[in-house]
């Protein structure tokens, strides 16, 4: 789908967040950006999402050309629902900025509320929602132009385990319905474990690709019972600790 | 019980001043055209509730032009400088300009230039109540977070969708605590400009009967006017805090 080759970013002050990155992103893979705060997890996500340009490497699409509006679904770590509209204007808003009609949008709002478990929800004020319900709003917002592409950035870092759980679960499910690529951002090694496909770690700052693992088990919501799933996150803590010792 | 007892306190504790207010004035013998009681200022109150009371419509008449005007004009030039950094570089030094000018030195000028009465009192009482809504305005429309402008530019949104989705409603809060501050400080600003202007011939607002009544040693009638000032500014505080309570619950839904 996309080839980010040998790509830069440089902030004011020295600061480099991302220092020849180089990645490609398949069609319909489940990749886990793993990192630790600051190497550039987020930059990263941006530069894929067209929000920010790289200084230096370039960003190459299979098809030739950048998505467009919509083609691109973006998760962030806050569910950055409009505080004002219930549940479903806020799944809306995708559509409307992109000047579809109310009534021509609503059967897609509340196919991607139902899709997240939130059919009913319609008409909530996000303070009525708890967190979890939050998020998974944000996530069928980011679901209803049908997106080739779901970006998520630190999505579930501020839930409770059990919540968590839950969402971790239901996503992947959503993933394998839906069949779109995701790149998931998180730094944590269980939850990388058990959404992704593909776990790609990162250096600290600069951020640079470490290494890659491949995860051979078969995605669902008992993974964590499975012990091929304590033997993934075993490897990857090897590899995050191979990452941390000093050179 | 002590719910309530709470909510008379204020009550009770103005009832026990203003008695024993009246009590020292009598007591003491103080002259009413030095320091009246009470009663006196009632009375004065009562003798001539037309006259007051139209000077008060008078004054409140410019007090609610001069706030609708500053509203209007805030919110405007700050959605303008929100909308291009030409003109926030263009506007923003002169609002500054405006709102460090002492009103009482440009009155004068002010009432030259404009001419009509009305006019003069209103442009000034503005002056004066524009800032804090413009300000806050202006505050407001860059107050979402950084994550919500990568949203809407995601999506492509255009400049007028985002202004309109996103940067009004955060905005809002902001625009209606702005526009309380400006409330009082618009009755302030009239007062102002009708005691500068008061000697000037336009004799009808509040400030010209304090001014008056200070001519005739009419103290009662003095505080009469004082009191019948701070209530029209707790009114005026009041409102415009249900007014905003009113505008958030009708943005925010049921
Ligand atoms: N807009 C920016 N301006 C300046 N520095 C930035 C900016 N965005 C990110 N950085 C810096 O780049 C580095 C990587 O940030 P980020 O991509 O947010 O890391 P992560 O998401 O992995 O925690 C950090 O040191 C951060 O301070
Ligand atoms: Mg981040």
């Amino acid at each position: 789908m996309l080839d980010i080759v040998s790509v830069e970013r440089r902030f004011a002050r020295g600061v480099v967040a991302l220092e020849d990155v180089t990645l490609r992103l398949e069609e319909g893979n489940f990749l886990a950006l793993l990192g630790p705060s600051g190497c550039g997890k987020s930059t990263l996500l941006r530069l894929i999402a067209g929000l920010d340009r790289p200084d230096g490497g370039r960003l190459t699409w299979d098809r030739g050309r950048a998505p467009a509006a919509g083609e691109i679904g973006f998760v962030f770590q806050d569910a950055t629902l409009l505080p004002w509209a219930s549940a479903a204007d806020n799944v809306f808003l995708p559509l409307r900025l992109r000047h579809v009609s109310r009534a021509e949008a609503m059967p897609a709002v509340h196919d991607a509320l139902a899709r997240v478990g939130l059919a009913g929800f319609e008409s909530a004020r996000p303070r009525e929602l708890s967190g979890g319900m939050r998020m998974r709003v944000s996530i069928a917002r980011a679901l209803v132009t049908r997106p080739l592409l779901l970006l998520m950035d630190e999505p579930f870092a501020a839930l409770d385990e059990f919540t968590r759980h839950g969402l971790q679960a239901d996503l992947v499910a959503l993933w394998r319905e839906i069949g779109c690529t995701i790149v998931f951002v998180t730094h944590s090694i269980y939850e990388a474990a058990f959404v992704a496909q593909r776990v790609v770690l990162m250096t600290p700052r600069p951020g640079r690709i470490f290494r890659e693992i491949v995860s051979t088990l078969t995605p669902g919501p008992d993974l964590r019972l499975d012990p091929g799933y304590a033997t993934l996150v075993t490897s990857i803590s090897k590899t995050m600790a191979a990452v941390l010792a000093p050179a | 019980m002590t719910e309530s007892w709470l909510r008379l306190a204020p009550g009770f504790f103005a009832l026990g001043a203003l008695a024993a207010w009246e009590l020292a004035v009598r007591g003491f013998g103080v002259p009413v055209y030095i320091l009246p009681g009470p009663i006196a200022i009632v009375a004065a109150f009562l003798t001539d509730p037309g006259g007051l009371g139209g000077s008060l419509l008078a004054t409140l008449t410019v007090t609610l032009t001069a706030l609708v005007t500053s509203a209007v004009l805030g919110a405007a030039l700050a959605m303008a400088m929100a909308a291009s950094r030409l003109a926030r570089a263009a506007i923003l030094p002169w609002a500054v300009v405006l709102q460090v000018t002492p009103i009482v030195a440009i009155a004068p000028l002010v009432i030259i230039w404009v001419g009509d009465p009305f006019a003069s009192l209103v442009v000034c009482a503005t002056i004066v109540a524009f800032f804090p809504v413009f300000a806050n305005t202006a505050t407001g429309l860059a107050a979402g977070a950084p994550e919500y402008f990568d949203l809407f530019r995601l999506y492509g949104a255009s400049h007028r969708d985002t202004l309109l989705l996103l940067r009004v409603p955060v905005a809002l809060p902001y625009f209606l605590a702005g526009l309380r501050i400006s409330g009082g400080l618009a009755l302030v600003g009239a007062v102002v400009a009708e005691f500068v202007t008061g000697s000037g011939g336009f004799a009808s607002g509040l400030a010209y009967r304090i001014l008056e009544s200070g001519y005739r040693l009419e103290v009662a009638r003095m505080f009469a006017a004082l009191v019948l000032l701070s209530l029209a500014g707790i009114v005026i505080n009041l409102a415009l805090g249900a007014f905003g309570a009113a505008v958030l619950r009708a943005r925010d839904g049921p």
